[in-house]
């Protein structure tokens, strides 16, 4: 394919075109953007996890100076629809979804009413004065209470928290059991996390009412999902919706949801026919914007003596929250699907239980589903090791596929597209100096220190993915466009919101034409712009939105060659294209341009017959699979025995991620899904109490990492080029945080191991270390 | 609230007086984002904690969230949109973009004028220092890494100028080339 012909800008560690806007302070992100006569939109939420609302008096705040509006649910609910899911199970049960509480709330955070006011203090002002009887109602935080017999309900209409089972059940799991020489068991708690893009949600709605127009605005990873979305809620039709994504100051999965306020902002711009804008808070974000992870596993591994892993078995509960948000339902059953990890296993099970409680919805964040299943396998990989004395290298080559056996089917059903786990294992040893290491942990532990080494070896699945496992179609649409100047307009469909693909796929792009990459500027975000699109999520938007481009492009260059050809007095067969430049074979010095072509592509008074004048192409990919990026990370610590800090003395990471258009953004998505994992596991969780209520609200609670936590990377790849698209790349956005959290947990409890500590829960605080010493100690 | 008092305020900006009628309670931030229409400075929390506000007031970093228009009475604001001299970016923002030290670039600006306080209080920081210096500003995206690569870049241009090219960081890493 085109990407072949390269004038060398691939691979290469260019800056990002991108960034001269952002480091200026010039770049527009939602809340810059302003409309004549726009109005601000505050919203009330429930302080209560459940509660029945006995009556909203909004007289006083609509009194307020400078409120427009002041509606609850009976005003809305009808006119706003119901929030989507697009990944209800077959029986599950589920709670209709409306932008604001009826009669009942059900998680700390849900909407209750909404203020429209001039500016934003004053509709801040008036939230204040509206009065809310609540009446307390039983709350169910715990997701294995909520299964008890005797539980208080989410939804009392339900009948029952069990919102749904899912099992995946492959390979014969009772053989593999009855020929196990030894069977492991442990229980492992995928604490709840707070994605907290350091940018708060928001949108911004303008009702055009002469053309029936709506434009929504909005801080999204998804603006082709929201209008595929939203029209069945607010009653305005897919052609006459255009959604924004502005410059959108992160996401990680939090902002790849279709939420209550861009259908309520939408309704209110129409029904007030002003334009309305809503900017989320801190306290906001953090209560009513969804979480990820949050699953409790009881996992048994089935072993031979000599560290053959034969099968595992899962039965995990998930805890939903409340609502169903858009993937809710689907994102733990990643968790199964990957449970098998790097390994050869010949049977996997996973039950699954889907519950409700009264917290706020659980969905995609950085990994979504995986870093669990990576976390489970990983752990489960050195608890084996150490229960059966065997060297943890060993045992996870002992059961790594060979190179030469991929595509390889994993006990899960799925095709890994390409691999070689034990090159990376290899590289990332050498560069731990692991012998050393081992000799230099030996020395520390002699003179009492608590020393640690720990490994992750990472497969994960990215490019999500062949759209006959996704809900509305998983290819990608891109639109390559030379302008009559001969200056090159790049469109995706993918929504890149911090990844840097305005500048990766102008690498490619200029390569494949050609061309400098000053000539090529790439469009995104926008859907009047880029008709049609699936988006940025499950790390997918190079490897699908970049080959769509390709394709663009391929098309583009055979309209050209048969132009030239025209031009030229020649065959299209005999005509060559090389950097940019046409030219019949054999007589290189006659050569047209892009510039040249273009004019005649649009002037079009010198085109051959039956040629459709212009030269632009559009594409859908539809990727054939899935690709399988893979790596290892090897990390020292040293545990303090009197405070139970973790210092980071070494962390070595070895991604595979196919080739590289960009190394430097390759590193930075991997430095970034790092510290994430260093998060997860020293800081983070979502701490909501017996009442629901959610305590770690704001950053002074729920602490992300800081600059003086992140250790000193020695960071390498190799190269294991994908057969699923024909640059051969996979994907890297959130390998970083699928292979780091096992690799610093396995250090950590490595370090704690001679104490007698086998396993502990994440997050692994100074204050859980601390005590789980004290505890060995006595 | 009915008539809520307006306090006369006259802050400099950039460079730019700006004379305005400000209730008490409204934030800097927010003075310079909706008054002064300088978008730059953004807000994650409106606590403090985040530091994507991070505005110099008299030279000093300050979280403009967390101040008062009223409080910046009399006092000179840079911005990050005034950081930049000549069509010239200030070092620590050639050093951003140099080693890829943002992503989505919300915090950037924050992140950028607490990284030119550091180098004006200590112009030769270790990476410990910087990294010590950054604390009140939360990045979601980068891992820091790269923003103490910046920093550190930044503390090189301004060590040897001209054009003596710094090593962009201390560790392994890719060359960077320029666009």
């Amino acid at each position: 394919m085109a990407a072949k012909k390269s004038n060398g800008y691939v691979g290469r560690a260019l800056k990002r075109v991108e960034d001269p806007r952002l480091i200026q302070g010039l770049a527009s992100y939602l809340d810059d953007l302003i409309l004549p006569g726009q109005l601000h939109a505050a919203l009330l939420r429930s302080p209560y996890a459940h509660a029945r609302i006995n009556s909203i008096k909004t007289d006083a705040a609509r009194a307020c100076p400078g409120v427009v509006g002041v509606f609850v649910g009976a005003d809305v609910n009808q006119a706003c629809g119901v929030i989507p899911c697009a990944a209800l199970m077959p029986d599950q049960k589920a709670p209709q979804h409306t932008v604001l509480a009826s009669d009942r709330v059900y998680f700390v955070g849900h909407p209750v009413a909404v203020v429209v006011a001039a500016d934003r203090y004053a509709a801040r002002d008036a939230l204040d004065l509206i009065e809310v009887d609540y009446e307390a109602l039983p709350v169910v935080s715990d997701p294995e209470k909520a299964l008890a017999k005797d539980s208080p309900l989410t939804h009392p209409h339900l009948g029952t928290n069990l919102a749904f089972t899912w099992t995946l059940a492959q390979g014969d799991l009772a053989v593999a059991f009855r020929q196990a020489d030894r069977v492991i068991k442990q229980r492992m708690v995928h604490q709840r996390l707070i994605p907290m893009a350091i940018e708060p949600r928001g949108c911004l709605a303008s009702w055009h009412p002469g053309e029936q127009t709506l434009t929504l605005y909005t801080s999204t990873q998804i603006p082709h999902l929201v209008r595929t979305l939203l029209p069945a809620m607010i009653g305005v039709p897919e052609n006459k919706l255009r959604v924004v994504a502005p410059e959108v100051g992160g996401g990680f999965g939090s902002k790849l949801n279709l939420y209550a306020e861009e259908a309520l902002c939408s309704h209110l711009a129409m029904r007030l026919r002003a334009p309305v804008k809503w900017i989320e808070t801190r306290r906001e974000n953090a209560s009513a914007t969804i979480h990820g992870r949050d699953q409790i596993g009881e996992y048994e591994v089935a072993v031979k003596k000599d560290g053959t892993v034969l099968a595992v078995k899962a039965r995990s509960i998930a805890d939903l929250g409340a609502y169903n948000q858009l993937l809710t339902p689907a994102i733990p059953t990643l968790t199964g699907s990957m449970l098998s990890g790097c390994y050869k296993l010949k049977a996997v099970r996973m039950d699954l239980l889907g519950v409700y409680t009264h917290k706020m919805a659980t969905d995609a964040y950085r990994g979504a589903g995986r870093p669990e299943a990576t976390y489970t396998i990983e752990r489960l990989m050195d608890l084996i090791a150490a229960e059966l004395s065997l060297d943890r290298v060993q045992i996870r080559q002992k059961n790594f596929p060979k190179p030469a056996e991929f595509p390889f089917n994993t006990a899960t059903g799925l095709t890994y597209d390409s691999g070689n786990y034990q090159g990376a294992l290899k590289k990332a040893q050498e560069l731990a100096g692991w012998t050393k290491l081992l000799q230099q942990q030996a020395a520390a532990r002699k003179a009492g220190a608590l020393f640690g080494i720990g490994l992750s070896t990472y497969v994960e699945i990215c490019a999500l993915g062949p759209s006959k496992m996704m809900a509305a179609g998983g290819w990608e649409w891109g639109c390559v466009r030379i302008e009559m100047s001969g200056k090159v307009t790049v469109i995706t469909g993918a929504t890149p919101h911090g990844q840097g693909q305005e500048t990766s796929f102008a690498q490619l792009s200029a390569d494949a034409l050609g061309v400098p990459m000053e000539d090529i500027v790439v469009m995104r975000g926008d859907t009047a712009v880029a008709h049609y699109g699936r988006d940025t999520y499950g790390s997918r938007a190079t490897v699908i939105g970049g080959t769509a481009i390709l394709m663009c492009i391929d098309k583009v260059v055979a309209k050209a060659r048969r132009l030239a050809a025209h031009l030229l007095g020649t065959k299209e067969k005999q005509v060559e294209f090389k950097q940019g430049h046409f030219s019949v074979k054999g007589s290189p010095k006659k050569t047209l341009g892009w510039k040249q072509l273009a004019a005649e592509a649009y002037v079009a008074k010198n085109i051959p017959k039956d040629f459709e004048p212009g030269l632009e192409a559009s594409s859908f990919f539809e990727p054939p699979n899935c690709t399988y990026p893979f790596g290892t990370h090897i990390v020292a610590v040293e545990v303090s025995r009197e405070t139970g800090e973790v210092r980071i003395l070494k962390y070595v990471a070895v991604d595979d991620c196919g080739p590289q258009i960009n190394p430097l953004l390759v590193e930075g998505q991997v430095q970034g899904g790092i510290a994430h994992s260093l998060g997860q596991v020293l800081f983070e969780r979502a701490v909501y109490d017996e009442n629901g209520q959610l305590l770690t609200g704001e950053f002074m609670d729920y602490p992300l990492p800081r600059a003086k936590d992140i250790p000193e990377y020695i960071m390498d790849s190799t190269v294991t080029p994908s057969p699923s698209n024909p640059m051969g790349i996979k994907g890297v956005g959130e390998a970083g945080t699928i292979g780091a959290t096992p690799a610093i947990a396995n250090a950590i409890l490595d370090a704690l191991s001679p104490l007698g500590i086998r396993h502990l829960d994440l997050p692994l605080t100074p204050e859980k270390v601390w005590r789980a010493i004290q505890k060995k100690k006595h | 609230m009915n008539n809520p008092i307006h306090i006369k305020v006259n802050i400099k900006v950039n460079g730019v007086a700006h004379q305005q009628e400000v209730e008490p309670r409204m934030l800097l931030a927010h003075f310079l984002r909706d008054r002064c229409k300088l978008t730059g400075t953004h807000l994650g929390c409106e606590t403090t904690l985040c530091g994507a506000c991070t505005v110099l007031l008299d030279g000093q970093a300050v979280k403009s969230c967390t101040v008062l228009a009223v409080q910046a009475d009399g006092a000179e604001i840079t911005t990050i949109e005034g950081l930049a001299k000549n069509g010239q970016l200030h070092p620590v923002q050639q050093g951003f973009w140099e080693c890829h030290g943002l992503q989505c670039g919300y915090c950037t600006p924050g992140m950028i004028l607490a990284g030119v306080q550091l180098l004006q209080r200590s112009p030769h920081p270790t990476r410990e220092e910087i990294a010590h210096s950054l604390e009140g500003n939360l990045c979601r995206c980068t891992g820091y890494s790269h923003i103490i690569d910046a920093v550190d870049f930044a503390a090189r241009q301004m060590a040897a100028p001209p054009p003596a090219k710094a090593k962009a960081t201390a560790k392994a890493g890719p060359k960077i080339k320029s666009a």
